[in-house]
């Protein structure tokens, strides 16, 4: 929004003028936003408590801290469940935060980061679902999917024929 | 099957989709996230006393052959203060409970606790939720009974419920034997 809307204000008279007033947008914009928290706000219910140290602070290591940054991109935020714990500005999300980056400083592999959470939480936590019992579904399907589109077609190719 | 029998394929998929996702649509989505540290040793995990007067919890205190419902709580979480006359009359029945209080601080857990009202044992501090996600717990409130080998046998989770309590009693009994 913003200048883009005006320059091409002048050009769409048929549009009421409303519609080209950035103001309106961003008043209607801000309802929506105070409606959503509105409507979030028992679930996010959070303390009055600093977050933990490594919530927000990065490793002095910047190698071990892009380990740990890529790793907090692929774990799930648990109460927020759209969201990685990179993204969410939730209180657990921060503690998991510290969790991946104080065990990432303590020599700990991503993978054995990410198999500790797992063990506790399965491997819905993770982005990066591996083939196991519950998943192989999710990873087959798409083979079963294109195998046996290869096959219709290779059918209709020999029809023609 | 006759051709035109065919070409009604595509229209009952179309249905049997609408259908699928109708159903899934109209039952509300089970968004709470299961532990998988029940069935197993509870985890190695130390809560500091969180009231300098009273015990805190830790993983060797589980050990010794009683059971217990650990329960994660806060000050600030709302739906505890629904679950605290419930807890008490779990306490009433003879259930031990120990408390963790999540990002919590002194002062403000003694004025819940005078308020709500106290049926914890002990209450362990977990400034920056590491016993919470030893538990595999996502959220306050949040229970675990744990017997007394220090296995974790069930979780409960969110407020118990008055009229849950009796699945916790047959929880604890279970846990007893």
């Amino acid at each position: 929004m913003g200048k883009g809307s005006l320059m091409t204000s002048g050009r769409h008279a048929g549009r009421s003028a409303a519609f080209y007033q950035p103001r309106a947008w961003i008043a209607a914009a801000l309802a929506l936003l105070a409606m959503t928290t509105a409507w979030s706000e028992p679930a996010t219910a959070e303390s009055n408590r600093p977050p933990a140290p490594y919530a927000y602070k990065q490793l002095a290591d910047s190698r071990k801290e892009a380990e740990a940054t890529a790793l907090m991109t692929e774990l799930r935020c648990l109460v927020c469940q759209g969201q990685s714990i990179h993204d969410s500005d939730a209180e657990m999300a921060g503690d998991m935060r510290h969790l991946v980056r104080t065990r990432i400083e303590a020599g700990e592999s991503p993978d054995q980061v990410r198999a500790f959470l797992i063990d506790r939480y399965g491997s819905w936590v993770s982005y990066q679902p591996r083939l196991d019992r519950e998943t192989y579904v999710l990873w087959l399907a798409p083979l079963v999917l294109l195998l046996g589109g290869a096959v219709l077609v290779l059918r209709r190719i020999k029809v023609r024929r | 099957m006759s051709r035109r029998a065919w070409l009604l394929l595509p229209l009952l998929l179309f249905i049997g989709f609408v259908a699928a996702a109708a159903w899934r649509l109209s039952a509300p989505s089970d968004t709470s996230v299961r532990s998988r540290m029940v069935g197993r040793d509870a985890p190695s995990f130390a809560a500091a006393p969180m009231l300098p007067e009273r015990p805190g919890v830790a993983a060797a205190d589980l050990k010794n052959g009683k059971p217990r419902l650990v329960n994660f709580f806060a000050s600030w979480c709302v739906p505890c203060i629904a679950e605290a006359p419930v807890l008490l009359d779990l306490q009433k029945r003879g259930v031990v409970i120990e408390g963790i209080a999540l990002r919590d601080d002194p002062n403000d857990i003694r004025k819940f606790l005078a308020e709500n009202g106290d049926p914890f044992a002990a209450i362990g501090s977990d400034p920056i939720g590491e016993t919470q996600i030893a538990f595999g717990s996502s959220g306050v409130p949040e229970s675990f009974i744990v017997d007394g080998k220090g296995v974790i046998r069930y979780q409960h989770i969110g407020p118990i419920a008055p009229e849950q309590v009796a699945e916790v009693m047959a929880e604890w009994e279970k846990a007893r034997s």
